[in-house]
């Protein structure tokens, strides 16, 4: 998909203008001079690396923040820039600036109509008018092509309209500049070009929209212009017309990286070992505490020296299907074997002891105590190993950490520091350093969405990372809601879909076509894709 | 490992680097909170005792001379701390592990209940030590049976042990005090018949100068035990694993910890260690079991802990602190109610949990965990009856 020309060929007026903008919390500063310009009726990305600083420049934006230097303006109507530096968010929803979080702020029993006009409720009399609020938001919904039926309960909407519904709430207060942090995260390829396709239409209206991502493809896909920052600072300002992805990447990083498109797709027509598997699931089920089946009959074998990929829409079953192989939630039904023993009934610590290696996709709920500090979360998992009598060998624990940050290159270098205080990528690197590092025996790595809020620098490594312990011999099962990812890395690929394992494909027949087909339950539908 | 330097650095806010001085940072952000809720409640306390028409420096003379004045206070303000550095390192030891145990009255009453059952059913003969040791296992096996109910069903269960801890207290004090009056009480008294064996030096016999207050050798037994409990949190894989439990259980699970394990183990153990307060009265001071001994000590151990910070020597400075308002109380009666003293400790209370980030954490995590947990008990109950 190419982005389409500008709506209107004149150049249009700035709707929004931050500069020199400095932001500090306690000893770390945020943004140090960070700039950006919007033009109106724009779409416009704003890309860096994890901890440039884009999130807290748009709570400036937004209000939720005050700066410590620099000015905020923002167009009004009549297309005049108004200072508005330090205001708060209720002035800037008054003036028509919105955002949509990447956590949902949504009250999940509650209607979608009820939630788009919570806080401005139409009202009759004392009550709030139901049947005023959801003609309004169909209203809405019909013009801004957000479809979502308005008398439907959010809790049972799926993320993608979920996020319509903050999309629209954001429209329903009347925002005419609409910041979106990274809002594909969680949506299916169809859902994302679906969205890209409201975004234009709003754009077509005379919308102003700011998008935060680290997806390069997307910048290309649906940006007029684009802003990078790096360390706090904007270090470019590009048109999307006349820029290239690496162009993008050298800018957020800094030097070349190595995207994982580039990776020559088919260069591995690898011969993989005629070995025993060292992962094997038979007929894998898991009901949820509801009694929902959420892993529905998946059979899978990974052999040693191979990368599995599974790809699919969050919540598929994905997360519960490595879970239950990591021993954190019941099997109902099936086998797992690992490294050729049962490992159904073996606890969390005695498959790692078997040699079962676990990234987990939530790095701030399950892969850190966040707390702790990067040595002892280090030894998170192999804390038995760490033992002399009854007390932690102290000094042989620090003296791993150092290892470990030699080898990973985590960034500041101390093993006392929390793990809290590390940016996204150093914190996922303390997990792999972990899970892959030297001194852990592992023979079957569970790597879930490993590079998942990662910067560019660090996915690359992380990657790299993954493709020596293939071919040191490992078992690798990759679970990724990245196609590019899982395309780049997998030999073979799986597609979950509603609990069920829908296709596994060789890498040589699998496409982000293919894949997105599947992904998306149609199963029966292209059989083969030649 | 959590290295003191490790410690310091982790009562660090996110995104602060420990480089040169942050550790003098951290260190003032550890005094500072107490220092500002004193000062926030000396001044309070000031316009209280003006409004009775006292002066206050005369007030807090009086208040000093009748705690650290004379060696009669000291000692009663060592025999308060000590039973209440037994309670705060309870509260603590269950905050370090994510749990509110707020049956520290229970706890405390049935250790010292079942000291004194031990002192009284073995011979006077006995040597003294050997007694006196059998007595604070007792003691301790007393709170801890109390903490380990609660604590198994909420591994078993997901009970929230908010409720069952407290809803615990009325059940183990009626059921003493049945017993009590029922059964062994000395007549026209609410207490036991003394101990034949098992007491405690008091600090009086060895130092004549303390003559007359309670204080006795158990108060080594509170810094032996606020330095065990510190060894166990920070230096143990125990602890380490307690610890993780605390702050994220689900990463503690991930980490192959047994969560509903840890949580009765350290509920359990919370429990004795209130329940070991119970020998600073029963073998230190009175020699017998009395019906309401432990009131009040059980729930200001949740202060000293929330004061203290939940680290073991900020409890023993804590508890210092609270006793000496506790035993000023009393000195000032002749000047103003010794009610103001309560309102002072309720100020420090207040400040200290506005002042310190992670006193106001813990606590808002645990009220909403309660909060969750009664949710899903309802949301439960409305599902199966559907």
């Amino acid at each position: 998909m190419k982005a389409p020309p500008l709506p209107n060929a004149a150049p249009g007026s700035v709707a929004i203008r931050l500069q020199g903008i400095v932001k500090t919390f306690g000893e770390t500063v945020a943004n140090r001079g960070a700039a950006l310009e919007v033009k109106r009726g724009e779409i416009h990305a704003l890309v860096g690396e994890n901890g440039a600083g884009k999130s807290t420049l748009m709570r400036i934006l937004s209000g939720m923040y005050a700066p410590d230097a620099g000015t905020v303006e923002v167009a009004s109507g009549d297309g005049r820039l108004h200072d508005v530096t330090g205001w708060n968010t209720a002035a800037a929803i008054d003036a028509g600036v919105g955002m949509v979080h990447q956590h949902f702020m949504l009250v999940p029993p509650l209607t979608v109509a009820e939630n788009v006009v919570l806080g401005r409720e139409p009202k009759r009399g004392l009550q709030v008018d139901r049947r005023a609020a959801e003609k309004s938001v169909a209203d809405l919904s019909a013009r801004s092509g957000l479809v979502v039926s308005p008398s439907a309960k959010v809790a049972d909407l799926s993320v993608g309209e979920a996020q319509r519904v903050e999309i629209l709430k954001a429209l329903y207060r009347g925002a005419k500049i609409l910041i979106l942090d990274e809002p594909t995260a969680v949506l299916s390829p169809p859902e994302v070009r679906q969205l890209w396709d409201v975004l234009r239409t709003l754009r077509a209206d005379g919308g102003t929209i700011v998008l935060i991502t680290h997806k390069l493809d997307e910048v290309m896909d649906v940006s007029d212009a684009i802003t990078v920052m790096r360390g706090g600072e904007t270090v470019a300002r590009l048109e999307t017309r006349s820029t290239t992805p690496r162009e993008i990447a050298r800018a957020m990083v800094g030097r070349d990286v190595a995207l994982a498109l580039d990776v020559e797709r088919s260069d591995r027509a690898r011969s993989l070992p005629d070995r025993a598997p060292l992962l094997e699931l038979r007929n894998v089920c898991v009901d949820s505490p509801r009694r929902a089946r959420v892993v529905d009959d998946v059979s899978l074998s990974v052999a040693p020296g191979e990368i599995v990929g599974i790809a699919g829409v969050e919540g598929n079953g994905q997360t519960e299907l490595v879970e239950v192989i990591a021993g954190l939630t019941t099997l109902s039904g099936g086998e797992i074997r690992i490294a050729g023993h049962d490992a159904a009934r073996l606890t969390v610590r005695e498959r790692g002891d078997a040699g079962l290696s676990h990234v987990p996709e939530d790095r701030h709920r399950r892969g850190l105590v966040l707390d702790y500090s990067v040595a002892d979360n280090l030894i998170l998992g192999q804390q038995h190993h760490f033992t002399r009598g009854a007390t932690l060998e102290a000094a042989r624990i620090v003296d791993h950490a150092r290892q470990r940050i030699a080898e990973f290159d985590i960034r500041p270098a101390n093993p006392l520091l929390a793990a809290r205080a590390l940016s996204g990528g150093n914190q996922q690197k303390v997990v792999i350093a972990r899970e892959m590092g030297g001194g852990r025996d592992f023979n079957v790595l569970l790597a879930a969405q490993p590079t998942r809020g990662v910067d560019v620098g660090a996915i690359e490594f992380i990657h790299d990372r993954l493709r020596r312990a293939r071919d040191e011999g490992k078992a690798v099962l990759l679970v990724s809601a990245d196609l590019a990812e899982v395309l780049a890395l997998s030999d073979r690929i799986a597609v979950m879909y509603g609990g069920k394992l829908v296709v596994v494909l060789p890498r040589c027949e699998a496409s982000i076509e293919t894949l997105g087909r599947y992904m998306t339950g149609a199963t029966g539908a292209p059989a083969r894709v030649a | 490992m959590t290295t003191p330097v490790a410690e310091v650095v982790n009562a660090a806010p996110p995104g602060v680097q420990p480089e040169a001085g942050a550790r003098g940072a951290s260190l003032m952000e550890a005094l500072l909170p107490p220092v500002v809720a004193l000062l926030v409640a000396i001044v309070v306390g000031d316009v209280l005792i003006l409004t009775f028409g006292q002066s206050p420096a005369a007030v807090y003379r009086l208040l000093l001379d009748g705690t650290w004045g004379n060696a009669y206070g000291i000692g009663q303000v060592l025999y308060k701390a000590t039973t209440l550095t037994f309670t705060g390192l309870a509260v603590a030891l269950g905050i370090r592990a994510g749990l509110f145990n707020i049956g520290g009255e229970g706890q405390l009453a049935a250790g010292g209940f079942l000291a004194a059952m031990i002192g009284l059913a073995m011979p006077a003969a006995t040597p003294a030590i050997v007694a006196a040791l059998l007595c604070t296992i007792g003691a301790a096996a007393g709170g801890g049976v109390v903490g380990a109910v609660p604590g198994y069903l909420r591994a078993r269960f997901g009970a929230h042990e908010v409720i069952t801890t407290i809803m615990l207290n009325f059940v183990v004090l009626a059921l003493l005090g049945w017993i009590v009056s029922a059964k062994i009480h000395v007549p026209e008294s609410l207490h036991t018949p003394e101990i034949h064996s098992g007491g405690v030096t008091r600090l009086a016999d060895i130092m004549p100068i303390f003559h007359g207050s309670a204080a006795n050798l158990t108060l080594l037994v509170a810094l032996a035990t606020a330095g065990a409990v510190s060894w166990y949190l920070f230096r143990t894989r125990r602890g380490f694993e307690l610890r993780a439990v605390g702050l994220q259980p689900d990463a503690a699970e991930y980490g192959g910890i047994d969560v509903g394990g840890v949580r009765w183990r350290a509920l359990a153990l919370s429990g004795a260690l209130a329940g070991t307060g119970g020998i600073n009265f029963v073998l230190g001071y009175k020699h017998y079991y009395e019906e309401g001994f432990a009131t009040g000590a059980g729930f200001l151990g949740i202060a000293v802990a929330l004061v203290g910070r939940n680290s073991p020597f900020g409890i023993v400075i804590a508890a210092l602190l609270f006793a000496t308002l506790s035993q000023g109380g009393l000195a000032v009666n002749a000047l103003v109610p010794k009610q103001m003293v309560d309102v002072l400790q309720a100020v420090v209370i207040l400040a200290v949990a506005t002042a310190v980030p992670a006193v106001r954490q813990s606590i808002r995590s645990s009220a909403k965990s309660v909060a969750r947990s009664l949710m899903q008990k309802t949301g439960a109950a409305g599902g199966g009856s559907r």
